[in-house]
């Protein structure tokens, strides 16, 4: 039945998202002197005063909290290379390359680390841009979807965070196509006169679109 | 199956299964299984290793504190085992809603019930008998009699169609950490769509379902 929704059609909460993202790796310049990490999610360390480390994110938050490590921003997040996605975001159809969960790691250096990342104010309106563009352009690409039938989708560049909003949407969408165009409906669609008959066939693919 | 990876990549596969830790794999277990439809395999090795890790933290942790261990290190050590006790909590809680949810089709799809854990086994088993017996109590008792069975509309229906089942032909997002070359979607003979490494796509979960057993690709 098209009306009755999976729950999963919003598989991740947040904060869940949030808690993958801190498994992303981060550089950290500690200032304390600490034995390597063993844990079970990794080996970590050894920790020696200025010499830079490469850790967890939430493992660098936990040190920063309690000021014994600087947070290195990672490269994609200074104000050279954003300026140059935000260019790249407006001119062309694609979505740019970024990590994975840019979305939920910048906000994470936001909140805990606003001192190490040089030009804060730049880098985090940069930032908020390329989301705003990125997202208008997620809503044109729903457009696109709802003009011209479509069984599979690229989602191609599109982030953690990105894909879990249109999630829903992208997907039931799909599903209603895929089932207009199923031979059981075709079938049904027989016994209902006075209806216009539908195509046999679920038409050419879509080409995958790089959305 | 029909994925276009060819032999050559089998090497590459079991190098990047070996070096893959218990914590990605308990990740990517919990991630599939919040996003696909229906209940997966148990992955009985992986949660029982994923359980011995954390018993052997636990005592490694309560060690530091009784020798007075550095409490920042001590707290970090607590963070990491926490967070691999939400994965694992988080992975286990998630089957069993899905169990309750679908039990009677589970319990009666020998399939799914093979993939279930013995205890859950035992759960589903339960769950199953009290929520037969509720809906006997509650509504099902005072019907006439061909209009009794918890599993069917009435006795006249040909098979049990009043069994609440997962909807297979739904789109999920997923992603494959390899390139697999062209991909059959489903035998309607349409072009196969191109599945590269690391990129997003929404298909339908019917049929990418073995690649999804097989490790292959990643529901996000």
């Amino acid at each position: 039945m098209a009306g009755a929704s999976e729950p999963q059609a919003s598989a991740f909460s947040a904060a869940e998202l949030e808690f993958l993202a801190e498994d992303e790796m981060i550089e950290i310049v500690p200032n304390l002197r600490m034995d390597p990490l063993n844990f079970i999610s990794g080996d970590f360390g050894p920790f020696r005063p200025q010499i830079a480390t490469q850790v967890p994110l939430w493992l660098a938050v936990a040190l920063k909290k309690r000021g014994k490590c600087t947070i290195r921003a990672p490269e994609w997040m200074s104000v050279d290379k954003l300026a140059q996605v935000l260019e790249a975001e407006r001119d062309s159809e694609k979505f740019q390359h970024l990590p994975f969960h840019y979305v939920e790691i910048a906000r994470l250096l936001f909140d805990y680390a606003r001192e190490d990342i040089p030009d804060i104010y730049m880098v985090r309106s940069l930032i908020e841009d390329i989301k705003d563009v990125r997202f208008h352009k997620i809503g044109t690409g729903l457009e696109i979807i709802s003009r011209e039938r479509t069984y599979a989708l690229r989602l191609k560049n599109l982030s953690a965070m990105e894909a879990n909003i249109v999630r829903p949407f992208v997907t039931r969408a799909l599903e209603t196509f895929y089932k207009l165009s199923s031979s059981e409906m075709i079938q049904e669609s027989d016994h209902i006169p006075n209806r216009q008959p539908q195509a046999t066939n679920r038409g050419p693919r879509r080409q995958l679109k790089d959305r | 199956m029909d994925s276009g990876a060819g032999e050559s990549s089998a090497a590459d596969e079991y190098e990047s299964l070996m070096s893959t830790t218990d914590a990605e794999l308990l990740k990517s277990a919990w991630r599939n299984e919040k996003a696909a439809p229906e209940i997966l395999k148990f992955d009985a090795d992986l949660v029982q290793r994923s359980r011995q890790q954390i018993q052997l933290m636990e005592e490694m942790v309560d060690e530091f504190n009784k020798n007075g261990v550095d409490p920042l290190t001590v707290s970090l050590y607590q963070m990491d085992l926490d967070r691999t006790m939400f994965l694992l909590r988080s992975y286990l809680r998630t089957r069993l809603q899905k169990i309750e949810k679908y039990v009677f089709h589970v319990e009666k799809t020998v399939e799914l019930w093979n993939r279930l854990s013995k205890q859950e086994q035992k759960f589903a088993r339960r769950c199953a008998g009290d929520l037969k017996h509720h809906l006997e109590q509650s509504a099902l008792s005072k019907l006439p009699d061909q209009y009794q069975s918890h599993l069917r509309q009435s006795a006249a229906s040909e098979d049990d169609d009043m069994i609440p089942e997962p909807q297979l032909d739904i789109y999920v997002v997923c992603r494959s950490k390899r390139y697999l070359g062209a991909f059959q979607l489903d035998d309607g003979g349409e072009e196969p769509v191109n599945i590269e490494a690391d990129d997003l796509y929404a298909l339908p979960y019917k049929s990418i379902k073995p690649l999804v057993e097989s490790g292959q690709i990643d529901l996000v």
